[in-house]
């Protein structure tokens, strides 16, 4: 009974969390008629299906824009992103925490602090950059600015993760038989797994949200992201083809939504392993 | 796998932490035999796991040589060829593997054939009583259960020199005096050199063939636990072993050079003495009694040195009769033979 308080207030956040995906669910489903009925008529109920749902919306989205094209450039970016920011923040994180004296923290927070210039301010520079490498309306733009987010929050996260774990199991490892850099090669990954499941979760968020660079550098409509594709394609004017919109969104949300619920089992677990007695 | 163990040896060893205004570790000096229980004992912040560490190799010495089975280890042998396994206080288990796994990790790095590998994890768990544990992970065990994990997989190693750092302080006072007794037991059996890292006297007297005793980075004493105990060379050994720790007060007629020692338990009622044994009289002013079962803790004070504060430590059946108000006069005294003379300003043994 002392129960209930919880399950209310559990069930208010489920609601909460719950209802941006109930609402995608319907207006992607929705005639237009039902859509937008609410605005003449008072006594509409709009959060209930009032006509059969349709399918028009998510064939608009699927026949008449190139969406499925920019969910594989967005693919395309997410692996070559991660493999870089993994590749580059993971190394720099963990030397930060573990290999460089007093000026590990210092450093660590300088480089976070560029994390903290804004992409508004950025993109101006940048674009010179990437016009002078070739790259403007590639992908390979994108591949190469998102980097510059990604990494230095990344291995300031890394970093942090590195100093909870303590530092005497790889020490163990170390006297158990292995060489300083078979420890940092072979034991340590292992040890900081859920920082950099952390880091890869980071970085398909980023990319996965990110407008400002790709509008910057992205024109053709085949080369865009889902973040800049689906704006771009699916708001005419002052005309916002709200079914298809939130059609792109259901579709592009899902699979994250479950992705990211797989992840989180792997970081509770992570967090709570009894490595040392505590 | 080697067949006989082997001392270290310590010379003139130096560390100063980057940044530190004083050596963690001063100088210190210390042969450990082939075989032997060493055990450093010292208070919190002495140096005791710099020392440790240095032997082990995680730490580099700002000065001085380690020799283990001499062979000179300071300059440029990594820690995984010295020939060394270490317990640490935390007990470091990887957390993703499983008791075995944890057991079987140095001799997988070892590149042991499989079968041998399963066999000595076979042999260590049973051993120390956890072979119905292996497949568990370590935050599945207790922490007692975590401790044994972390000795198995030391020993599988057959390493020659053992080096434990306050293994037993995570358990609880109860399941710590079997952990000794298993631990010491262990020891003899297997008559390997072995360091051992305390805080806790009581711990250091009932394991260690010797005490080394540390204080700020130096080795004070070192010497058998009877030795250390009876035998001090200086104040700081005198009073940190003991519980409670040595009398010290000021020698009567000595203008305040000297200080007279004597442990707790030596300073009894004079009547319960023989005619023959030389006494040196304590007329004892009482303050308080503590009852403690066993014993009586009487805590007064000596005319002649009226600021210091002496505690007697009567057995039960001792003294029963003595007046226990405050303020009442104690006529207690030390048998000669049981009193310590230390120099006032050093506090190093006057001996005569
Ligand atoms: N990595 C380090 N950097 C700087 N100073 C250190 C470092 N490790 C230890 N020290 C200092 O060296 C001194 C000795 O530390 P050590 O850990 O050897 O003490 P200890 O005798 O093991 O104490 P305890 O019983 O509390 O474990 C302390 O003053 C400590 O602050
Ligand atoms: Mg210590």
């Amino acid at each position: 009974m002392k129960r209930v308080p919880l399950y209310a207030a559990a069930l208010g956040f489920i609601v909460f969390a719950g209802f941006p995906f109930y609402w995608m669910f319907i207006t992607a489903f929705k005639q237009n008629r039902d859509l937008y009925v609410g605005a003449f008529d008072t006594r509409h109920v709009p959060w209930i299906f009032n006509d059969p749902p349709t399918l028009e919306h998510v064939r608009l989205l699927f026949g008449q824009t190139d969406f499925l094209r920019w969910v594989a450039n967005t693919l395309l970016v997410i692996v070559a992103v991660v493999i870089i920011t993994v590749a580059l923040a993971v190394p720099a994180g963990y030397s930060l925490a573990r290999l460089v004296g007093r000026w590990g923290g210092r450093l660590g927070m300088g480089i976070f602090f560029t994390y903290l210039i804004p992409p508004t301010l950025l993109f101006i520079p940048f674009s010179r950059v990437i016009a002078l490498l070739g790259l403007q309306n590639s992908l390979g733009a994108l591949i190469l600015v998102y980097p510059t987010i990604t990494v230095p929050f990344c291995t300031w996260l890394v970093m942090g993760f590195v100093r909870s774990v303590p530092w005497d199991i790889e020490e163990q490892a170390m006297i158990d038989g292995y060489s300083r850099l078979a420890v940092i090669i072979r034991i340590a990954p292992r040890l900081i797994l859920p920082g950099i499941l952390t880091v890869v979760v980071f970085t398909f968020t980023l990319v996965m949200q990110e407008f400002v660079y790709a509008l910057t550098f992205i024109s053709s409509v085949d080369r865009m992201t889902v973040s800049l594709g689906v704006p771009i394609a699916l708001v005419r004017g002052d005309v916002y083809h709200w079914g298809s919109l939130m059609a792109a969104a259901l579709f592009t949300s899902i699979p994250l939504a479950i992705l990211y619920n797989l992840f989180i089992d792997r970081f509770i677990q992570g967090f709570t392993m009894g490595a040392v007695k505590g | 796998m080697s067949e006989t163990s082997a001392g270290v040896e310590i010379r003139q060893l130096h560390k100063r932490f980057k940044g530190g205004d004083h050596d963690a570790v001063d100088g210190v000096d210390l042969s450990i035999r082939d075989g032997e229980l060493l055990v450093l004992l010292g208070p919190s912040g002495c140096g005791k796991t710099t020392l440790l560490r240095m032997i082990a190799g995680l730490e580099h010495p700002s000065a001085g040589e380690i020799y283990i089975a001499g062979r000179r280890v300071d300059q440029d042998v990594p820690p995984r060829a010295r020939g060394i396994a270490m317990v640490f206080q935390s007990y470091a288990l990887y957390p993703h593997r499983t008791v075995s796994g944890n057991i079987a990790f140095p001799l997988e790095a070892a590149h042991l054939p499989r079968a041998v590998i399963a066999e000595k994890v076979r042999w260590a768990a049973e051993l120390f009583g956890i072979a119905g544990y292996l497949d568990r992970y370590p935050r599945q065990l207790s922490g007692g259960e975590r401790q044994r994990v972390a000795l198995c997989r030391a020993v599988v190693r057959d390493p020659q020199v053992f080096l434990l750092d306050e293994p037993l302080a995570n358990l609880d006072a109860k399941l710590r005096n079997t952990a000794r007794d298993e631990l010491k037991r262990f020891q003899r059996q297997i008559k390997r050199t072995t360091v051992y890292v305390t805080h806790d006297q009581v711990e250091a007297m009932g394991l260690g063939d010797r005490i080394a005793v540390m204080d700020r980075g130096k080795v004070r004493q070192v010497g058998t636990p009877h030795e250390v105990y009876e035998d001090p060379v200086d104040t700081f050994v005198a009073t940190f072993l003991g519980q409670p720790p040595m009398n010290l007060v000021e020698q009567p007629g000595g203008g305040g050079r000297t200080l007279l020692g004597f442990r707790p338990e030596h300073l009894l009622p004079s009547d319960h003495f023989g005619d023959r044994e030389p006494l040196h009289p304590i007329p004892l002013i009482v303050r308080r009694v503590e009852y403690l079962g066993s014993d009586r803790y009487v805590y007064g004070t000596v005319e002649f040195a009226p600021d210091a504060t002496v505690i007697a430590k009567l057995p039960a059946n001792i003294g029963r009769a003595i007046p226990e108000e405050e303020g009442g006069r104690l006529d207690f005294a030390v048998p000669e033979r049981a009193l310590c003379h230390f120099d006032a300003q050093t506090g190093a043994r006057v001996r005569r």
